[in-house]
């Protein structure tokens, strides 16, 4: 972005007036605007969750959310950062639940307050059908929940905005981590090769290979990328 | 929005060769002669006048490149005066800095051996690089690979500078981190049979990265960060950066000073034994390059451990991650994912020509990228003024007679989403890359321990050196930080300090101060940095950075 012929446009930060160059993100706007960011600044890469902002557009009475690192600003916008939300988190052992009982509703009993109003869904910045997913948790459906939540970035603005008090980024975690560890297949596999390993099946050959000379290994290493071949 | 007019062009060129490039073509691999000359003449590692020499501390004369001198060679951020080092305001057994996939992994190792643990970072819980990382997590996990085999792919691709016993602990470790995550619930990607689905990133020999679709490292941090929190025994301390290493009177490691972000005050924490896991150096923008690193990623671990006594190794080899966005602007720097180039994209020039393999390795790839760009003229200018060559995405899913198809989507569903926010279609159009700088190469000099030159001090993770040699291969990154915050943290849990410490001392710093004083330095800075400062004008000046490069090389 040159910064001849800037063209300039108002955004207002906690109710405060700022004039920015367009088309910056939230984020660099309110860096623009002289914000030294703590809390709210995280990845700058829309995977870490750690910049929420709330905003209104001029003339609209919605509620936008979105992360400030992934948004570009426009012109009157008034917005505020959100990075810490309370949340309920209960402790467990997710090695000793069992995916097909009643655990996740005995962990998360407030699943069942659910009203089915749909705003986790609209507050979602990254798009996920949170509601779908907090229905599918109710149903037990744990292979649901994990294709629909598996994006989440965590940022809490679903448990801001739920009218009954869930916090439904930690449920699908919770979910997700039960179906990780008990539904996946395990994989014979790597069981054999970390076994193996163990009992010191490759010590010979590596001590070997620590002894090897650069020219050797790196022959070696031409040997193995020829075979590979082209295709990945 | 799409790709502005001035760009079009190169976008037809690209599409319409496209057909030439399927069919299995791929340009011929680099031999090691043609690939050492590569790096010698067009890779920053090598450029003159890019690195000095440090003049002070305890790595003095080592080269370092010049912003990681500008902070190592500036007074403290602490105020000496100011701190109270009789009265600690916690005492642990194992304090860990940094809550990335190193530090909340060291802290739950050292947790599980039954020693009291402190964490302290920076920003949240799990904000860092590992929670960015796309590609995946390397692990001689199939029958035809083996830990051997991953060695020599490790060694070949660091230049043989790798400290061998180091990497036998990663090859050899890495397929059981693979197990240990997946029993705390981490849902990697599996094939149809249930088998971890793999890929071969750049560099390797064999398909061992594993991976959960373009967001490995965020599932793998919601889930450790999950599993922290479970944990009775793991104290968290949220925006507490650590500002210097504290001593006892015999120069071991004996806790280190703190700072609240939110109140300012400084806090004292004594402790049995230190795991630094700070990470890299990303946000110094050595060389003015854009990059790919979170927001705290400025070195601290290096600065503090440097003036505690500790050894660096390696520190002047940056690795460019030759696949960042360089278009749209908002996005510039961003990290896309290697797995892109593993799947089957071409990296092609500005009349949709190869100019090199796609599988090099990343240093190779980002010089060759920056000869196209700088000398050879056959980059993409973007309206601001940057450059580029393309990523050629719709190859993906056009592979095989169209066998492809979906493949984009399910592999990458992160960055597909991210660019058509900006009216860009990977699956139909190519994108805009250019070397983005990625991962600090060197670090503090480690044995198999993650132990340091100071007793009772550790590192884990990028801020370490030794494990990469100059040049680190894809997804070697993951399983270091696992391999080795687990290590660091079964050590310093079984051999921390248990005597209390008779007196915490920062001599080391005031030592530092005065031979500031003696030699004459004078620094505008405090260091360590904690964040860096893009207020003001320099929001905008992100992308000038590339255009002073590209500058450079012609």
């Amino acid at each position: 972005m040159s910064k001849k012929n800037l063209n300039m446009i108002s955004i207002y930060v906690m109710g405060k007036r700022f004039s920015v160059p367009e088309d910056l993100t939230i984020l660099k706007a309110l860096e623009f605007s002289g914000f030294r960011i703590t809390r709210g600044c995280g990845c700058r890469g829309g995977v870490c969750g750690a910049c929420a902002t709330v905003y209104r557009k001029q003339g609209d009475y919605r509620i936008y959310t979105s992360l400030a690192c992934q948004t570009v600003i426009e012109p009157e916008m008034s917005l505020v950062q959100l990075p810490y939300i309370s949340n309920n988190k209960p402790s467990y052992a997710v090695s000793e639940m069992d995916p097909e009982s009643l655990d996740i509703v005995k962990t998360y009993p407030e699943l069942l307050r659910c009203m089915g109003c749909n705003t986790c869904t609209k507050s979602c910045p990254v798009n996920l059908s949170v509601m779908n997913y907090i229905s599918a948790a109710i149903r037990g459906d744990l292979e649901r929940v994990v294709e629909l939540s598996i994006e989440c970035v965590m940022c809490g603005l679903c448990a801001a905005r739920c009218p009954a008090e869930l916090s439904p980024y930690n449920i699908a975690l919770f979910i997700r981590r039960l179906y990780g560890a008990h539904m996946l297949k395990r994989s014979p596999q790597l069981e054999k090769r970390v076994k193996d390993i163990g009992q010191g099946v490759y010590s010979a050959e590596i001590a070997g290979l620590k002894k090897t000379d650069n020219k050797r290994l790196q022959e070696i290493f031409g040997e193995m990328q020829a075979k590979k071949g082209a295709s990945v | 929005m799409s790709y502005p007019a001035g760009m079009r062009p190169s976008v037809e060129k690209v599409a319409q060769r496209r057909k030439e490039r399927l069919n299995n073509y791929e340009f011929p691999r680099l031999s090691p002669e043609d690939k050492a000359a590569l790096l010698k003449n067009h890779h920053p590692d090598f450029r003159e006048g890019d690195k000095v020499l440090l003049r002070c501390g305890a790595n003095k004369g080592e080269r370092v490149p010049k912003v990681m001198a500008a902070v190592m060679e500036s007074p403290s951020r602490l105020n000496l005066e100011a701190v109270d080092l009789t009265k600690p305001d916690y005492r642990t057994d194992v304090l860990v800095i940094g809550g990335g996939g190193g530090g909340v992994t060291a802290a739950l190792t050292a947790n599980e051996q039954g020693a009291k643990v402190l964490l302290a970072t920076k920003l949240r819980l799990g904000d860092s690089n590992t929670i960015m990382a796309e590609g995946g997590i390397a692990a001689a996990s199939l029958p035809e690979d083996s830990p051997a085999a991953h060695y020599i792919d490790t060694m070949v691709g660091g230049r043989f500078k790798n400290i061998p016993e180091v990497v036998e602990a990663l090859v050899n470790e890495a397929p059981s981190v693979l197990e240990w995550l997946t029993k705390l619930g981490v849902n990697f990607d599996r094939k149809a049979d249930g088998s971890y689905f793999n890929h071969m990133p750049a560099g390797h020999s064999f398909k061992r990265s594993h991976s959960i679709k373009d967001l490995t490292g965020l599932e793998f941090m919601r889930v450790l960060g999950d599993e922290l929190r479970n944990r009775k025994g793991i104290e968290v301390l949220e925006f507490c950066p650590a500002v210097e290493l504290l001593l006892d009177s015999e120069g071991r490691c004996a806790g280190a000073v703190l700072e609240d972000l939110d109140t300012g005050r400084n806090i004292v924490v004594e402790a049995g034994a230190v795991i630094l896991a700070t990470g890299g150096m990303g946000r110094l923008h050595p060389n003015g390059f854009p990059t790919s690193n979170h927001y705290g990623a400025t070195a601290d671990g290096i600065v503090m451990a440097s003036r505690a006594g500790a050894k660096l190794l390696y520190i002047e080899y940056i690795q460019y991650h030759p696949t960042g966005a360089a278009w749209p602007e908002q996005i510039l720097g961003l990290l896309l994912s290697e797995a892109i180039r593993a799947e089957g994209a071409h990296v092609v020039n500005c009349d949709g020509e190869p100019f090199v393999n796609r599988l090099e390795t990343r240093d190779a790839l980002s010089a060759a990228i920056l000869r196209e760009c700088g000398p050879r003229g056959k980059g993409v200018e973007t309206p601001t003024g940057t450059m580029g060559v393309w990523l050629d995405t719709p190859m993906i899913d056009m592979k095989e007679g169209g066998k492809g198809k979906g493949t984009f989507l399910r592999r990458f569903a992160g960055i597909h989403h991210r660019y058509k926010k900006y009216g860009i279609d990977p699956i139909q159009e190519p994108l805009l890359i250019y070397p983005t700088q990625h991962y600090q190469n060197g670090g503090v000099a480690i044995d198999v321990h993650g132990q340091s030159n100071i007793p009772y001090l550790y590192m884990a993770g990028e801020v370490a050196g030794g494990v990469h040699g100059h040049n680190r291969l894809g997804a070697n990154s993951m399983s270091d930080v696992f391999v080795f915050g687990r290590r660091a943290g079964r050590h310093a849990a079984e051999n921390y300090r248990k005597k209390p410490v008779t007196r915490l001392s920062l001599d080391h710093v005031k030592a530092h101060h005065e031979e500031l004083a003696a030699l004459g330095i004078v620094s505008g800075l405090r260091s360590p940095m904690l964040l860096p400062d893009y207020r003001f004008e320099k929001a905008l000046t992100s992308t000038n950075y590339v255009s002073e490069i590209v500058e450079a090389e012609k």
